[in-house]
């Protein structure tokens, strides 16, 4: 009886090996397949790495300076060292106001002329007008100003110019992304890309051009089982995953320097999880289509575009409207792209990382379990 | 395991429906009961749509019945199918092979799909390579192998481990007589040597009459099975051969007869006509117009006709009528090709080709896959340009005045090429207005189109559901709104069912007697028997050239009684010399 068994699982581990053989020679020998798999995470690097930006420097901005006393003068003298500000000095606000209009300022600092007075009263004032059309860009702004305007209040104090109670105190940091580098966290969220790109798409592709080109049907016609079909589909895939992987984490180590806080170790489980939950959407669409044009357009809308949209890694989720954030919970990435970030640039944070990863692991066995359930030996 | 008395195959009362979008469901099967005995070979045929493939599919397992019951090797296909897909080697119609492996690793992916030991693979692939004349191509890519290598190929593949029943669906589409009866050498060899039950649906009737057992299916149910000589005895009496009497043709002497209603059938054969009656003592002194009637024997394909016709559902064989008279200067040259050559770098796929073709004659252009018919016929449609030689079509050269000269010709690609989401009247639009066509003129086309081609009922259906039949008549239609007069068709009947195949070919010799000149491609030798003349090519060049009959005498075996497809292919082997007899062996 065990005997029978060893022999069945034997033959079975065969037949698995055969198909992942198979699945991998065509993946060698399909330029598409590589293309999408390698070379697309190679461009997507060097252009999300090199070329795309979402830092702010060097901001343009007006300082209206109204008021003469040496502390206006020195608040307005400490934009003029930022790194982050080119500011351009004014005395009168409708000058401001032009500059604004043509947008060759992204804000106004204002310091009326009764500014020394009233902080010597203890209310300093400052009025800051920001160029609201990119909100992100705005409230990033708005922050370096407070930074700014705190920077030179602690140097007050510490001078004992003005009392340690001053009002304008506005305490604001940059979080796990002090420099405010973009790469800092583009590069990982590059990861959910790429990712997904292999897991789900690829895997919709060569799975919907069996059904294309029927040679599905001729495999069903053999002692292979249904399950074996998608292990000879998932393994190769997962394994093509893992090298989109390695070049990810290679690039955003020893290219860009992105710190990686959490452990190596995380990292590849997690993303393990997100692969197989991607393959697990891109068999399921596969077998629902049986059409590669189709297939592929599904899963580009289907796992490309919320990955890159509303996964967290561009916009945030918190400022998305209540319904469309909702929405998010369902989608894998989002939870990939919270680990990811975590790991990258907080460290292995258990709290993050455990009901994350959870939610993850849960959709890939509901996932898995659904196709193989949809993938029947039967052409209905 | 069933014991050697039961059947192989045991279907009751099957019955399958499709559902189809937003129309009435398929019944593709009936209420189908068939038996099929342990080491015969059975052939499937049909018209399309009769639901051959849906059979077979059943009996791979890969469909249930929505009733009945199916037993294969005494397993329930609906029930334990996995058990029969382990015991059955099955080749669809695509072949199921992997186009970017080679033909080893194909091999080695289904032996190890079906557990067979190195050992066995050590004396196995021999075999089949041998079997298969293909050991010189094992690293060569399955995509890269001609049809007839692909579908051995695909053989082989189901036979890496020994199948206790061997399905194939339609193997022998789009292949030419050749390989194809190659494949029937190697199916023949496994029934005879080793007693594997196969079970092969087919298109082509003269390889149904050569299995031991037909079930002959029609619009979801079986007519008839059993063996085909029964079959063929329906028309016992009712087969005669005639001669067109002196100053007749035999095309028109055909025309008559299936203008006859008492007429089942009639074919041209060597210069002569063969047909079927309805009744044994039919008189048709009429259509006959002094030709000899002699008898002759029947064959399946006689008892076939005889039977589909009483369904009464057969296909009509509807002639066709030109809107524009054409000038029937007999003995025109309206294609003159002189020494074409064409290379695509160092490899010559047309070599100094010549022939003529006069106004109103069908002239066909028969060869294996790959000896260069559709090069030839891109180039006389101006499509690719010679590398050297002269070409003038319908008065003009074509390497000066090709525009001029494409005004004249219409062409109907092999594989459907009209847009499969516009209706046929959408598609025949388009063709009127990139042919030139206005206003009253065009619709006056378009109406003619559908009319002829009777396409009234179905001209705002989407073009890709239509059945094959009516997509071939579209793109007739399609080619001769412009009244050209000249006609290229490249392979139009492959894939296509026997009665299809006759009212296409009823349409051209319509045509052809109206002054079109025809230049056609086919893979089935039967069909040449409607041309003036053929031509027959390899490897770029012209093999042989005449009328039917003049090709025939080339025929030198017994075997086949100096058919078509004898003489064809021993002109072909002839002169493939030592190579040939190397492949065949």
């Amino acid at each position: 009886m065990s005997d029978a068994r060893a022999v069945s699982t034997r033959a079975k581990m065969r037949r698995v090996r055969a198909l992942i053989v198979k699945e991998t020679r065509q993946l060698v020998r399909d330029p598409s397949s590589l293309t999408l798999g390698v070379a697309l995470p190679l461009v997507l690097i060097l252009l999300f790495g090199y070329g795309l930006s979402l830092d702010v420097k060097s901001v343009p901005v007006a300082v209206v300076v109204e008021d003469a006393s040496p502390q206006a003068a020195e608040l307005a003298g400490s934009f003029q060292l930022s790194p982050y500000f080119k500011p351009i000095r004014l005395h009168a606000m409708a000058d401001a106001q032009e500059l604004m209009l043509e947008r060759k300022v992204d804000g106004i600092v204002r310091l009326r002329s009764d500014f020394s007075r009233n902080l010597a009263l203890g209310s300093g004032a400052i009025q800051v007008l920001v160029h609201g059309s990119d909100a992100n860009r705005a409230r990033i702004i708005q922050n370096y100003v407070q930074g700014a305007v705190g920077a030179w209040s602690a140097r007050q104090a510490a001078e004992g110019e003005t009392a340690p109670s001053i009002p304008v105190v506005v305490q604001s940091r940059m979080w796990f992304n002090e420099a405010n580098e973009s790469r800092y966290f583009l590069v990982p969220g590059l990861i959910v890309i790429v990712m997904t790109l292999i897991g789900a798409l690829l895997t919709a592709m060569v799975m919907a051009r069996e059904w294309e080109r029927g040679t599905i049907e001729a495999l069903f016609v053999t002692p292979v089982r249904s399950a074996e079909i998608l292990l000879g589909k998932t393994i190769p895939y997962f394994g093509l995953g893992m090298v989109g992987l390695a070049l990810c984490v290679f690039a955003a180590r020893i290219l860009f320097h992105v710190p990686l806080r959490g452990s190596l170790i995380v990292l590849v489980v997690c993303s393990m999880l997100y692969v197989l939950v991607a393959v697990g959407i891109g068999l399921l669409i596969s077998s629902a289509v049986k059409n590669q044009l189709v297939a592929s357009q599904l899963s580009l809308l289907a796992t490309y575009m919320p990955a890159l949209m509303l996964s967290g890694f561009l916009f945030d989720l918190r400022s998305m409207p209540t319904a469309i954030r909702l929405l998010t919970y369902v989608l894998p990435a989002r939870y990939y792209v919270a680990l990811l970030q975590t790991v990258f640039l907080n460290g292995d944070v258990w709290s993050v990382i455990l009901p994350n990863a959870g939610v993850l692991a849960a959709m890939m066995v509901i996932l898995l379990s659904a196709s193989r359930a949809v993938t029947q030996k039967r052409l209905e | 395991m069933a014991s050697d008395t039961q059947p192989v195959l045991r279907g009751r009362d099957l019955c399958k429906t499709f559902a189809v979008k937003e129309r009435a469901p398929v019944q593709a099967l009936q209420g189908v009961s068939l038996d099929i005995p342990r080491g015969v070979l059975a052939a499937l045929v049909g018209p399309d749509g009769a639901g051959k493939t849906t059979l077979i599919r059943l009996a791979a397992g890969l469909l249930r019945p929505d009733s009945g019951s199916l037993s294969v090797l005494g397993f329930d296909s609906s029930k334990d199918a996995q058990s029969i897909q382990d015991r059955i080697g099955y080749m669809p119609q695509r072949f199921g092979l992997y186009e970017d492996l080679s033909v080893q690793e194909n091999l080695d992916l289904y032996a190890d799909l079906h557990g067979i030991s190195v050992e066995e693979r050590a004396q196995r692939y021999p075999e089949l390579m041998s079997m298969t004349a293909l050991a010189r191509f094992t690293d060569r890519l399955a995509g890269q192998l001609s049809g007839g290598m692909k579908q051995k190929l695909g053989l082989a593949c189901t036979l890496v481990r020994s199948p206790e029943l061997l399905l194939l669906d339609e193997p022998t589409v789009g292949v030419d007589p050749l390989s194809r009866r190659e494949l029937w050498d190697i199916i023949f060899q496994l029934v005879h040597d080793r007693g594997l039950t196969v079970l092969t649906s087919t298109a082509y009737l003269d390889e149904a009459e050569r299995c031991s057992h037909v079930i002959v299916m029609h619009d979801g149910k079986v007519l008839t099975q059993g063996d085909p000589k029964e079959t063929a005895k329906q028309a016992e009496n009712r087969v005669f051969v005639a001669a067109p009497a002196q100053g007749d043709s035999a095309r028109a002497l055909q025309a008559r007869l299936l203008d006859d209603g008492r007429v089942v059938d009639a074919v041209p054969e060597a210069g002569r006509v063969r047909f079927v009656v309805a009744q044994t003592d039919a008189d048709l002194t009429t259509p006959l117009q002094g030709a000899n009637a002699e008898p002759a024997q029947p064959h399946f394909e006689d008892g076939f006709m005889i039977l589909l016709r009483q369904r009464n559902s057969a296909e009509h064989a509807s002639s066709i009528t030109l809107a524009k008279h054409l000038d029937l200067g007999e003995g025109d040259i309206v294609v003159d090709v002189h020494d074409l050559v064409r290379r695509f770098g160092k490899f010559t796929a047309v070599d100094h080709v010549s022939f003529q073709v006069h106004r109103g004659e069908i002239f066909g252009l028969l060869g294996p896959n790959g000896a260069g018919k559709t090069t030839t016929f891109r180039m006389l449609c101006g499509l690719l340009k010679a590398s050297g030689g002269t070409l003038n079509v319908a008065g003009n050269d074509l390497r000066r005045a090709g525009a001029q000269a494409r005004q004249h010709i219409g062409y109907v690609a092999q594989k459907f090429s009209l847009y499969p989401t516009l209706s046929p009247r959408e598609n025949l639009e388009f063709f009127a207005s990139a042919y030139g066509l206005r206003g009253a003129k065009r619709d006056e086309r378009i109406r003619w189109a559908l009319e002829q081609f009777e396409l009234e009922h179905s001209a705002e259906a989407v073009s890709s559901e239509l059945p094959g039949g009516y997509k071939q008549r579209l793109a007739m239609g399609a080619a001769l709104l412009h009244e050209p007069d000249l006609l290229f068709l490249d392979e139009p009947t492959s894939g296509a069912d026997p009665l299809a195949r006759r009212a296409f070919w009823r349409r051209i010799t319509a045509l052809a007697d109206q002054g079109v000149t025809v230049i056609v491609t086919t893979h089935f030798m039967q069909e040449a028997e409607y041309c003036d003349h053929i031509a027959i090519l390899d490897g770029g060049k012209i093999l042989a050239q005449g009328t039917p009959a003049d090709i025939r005498q080339h025929a030198k075996t017994q075997d086949g009684a100096g058919s078509m497809e004898q003489a064809f292919i021993d002109i072909v082997l002839e002169a493939r010399g030592p190579r040939a007899a190397e492949q065949a062996a």
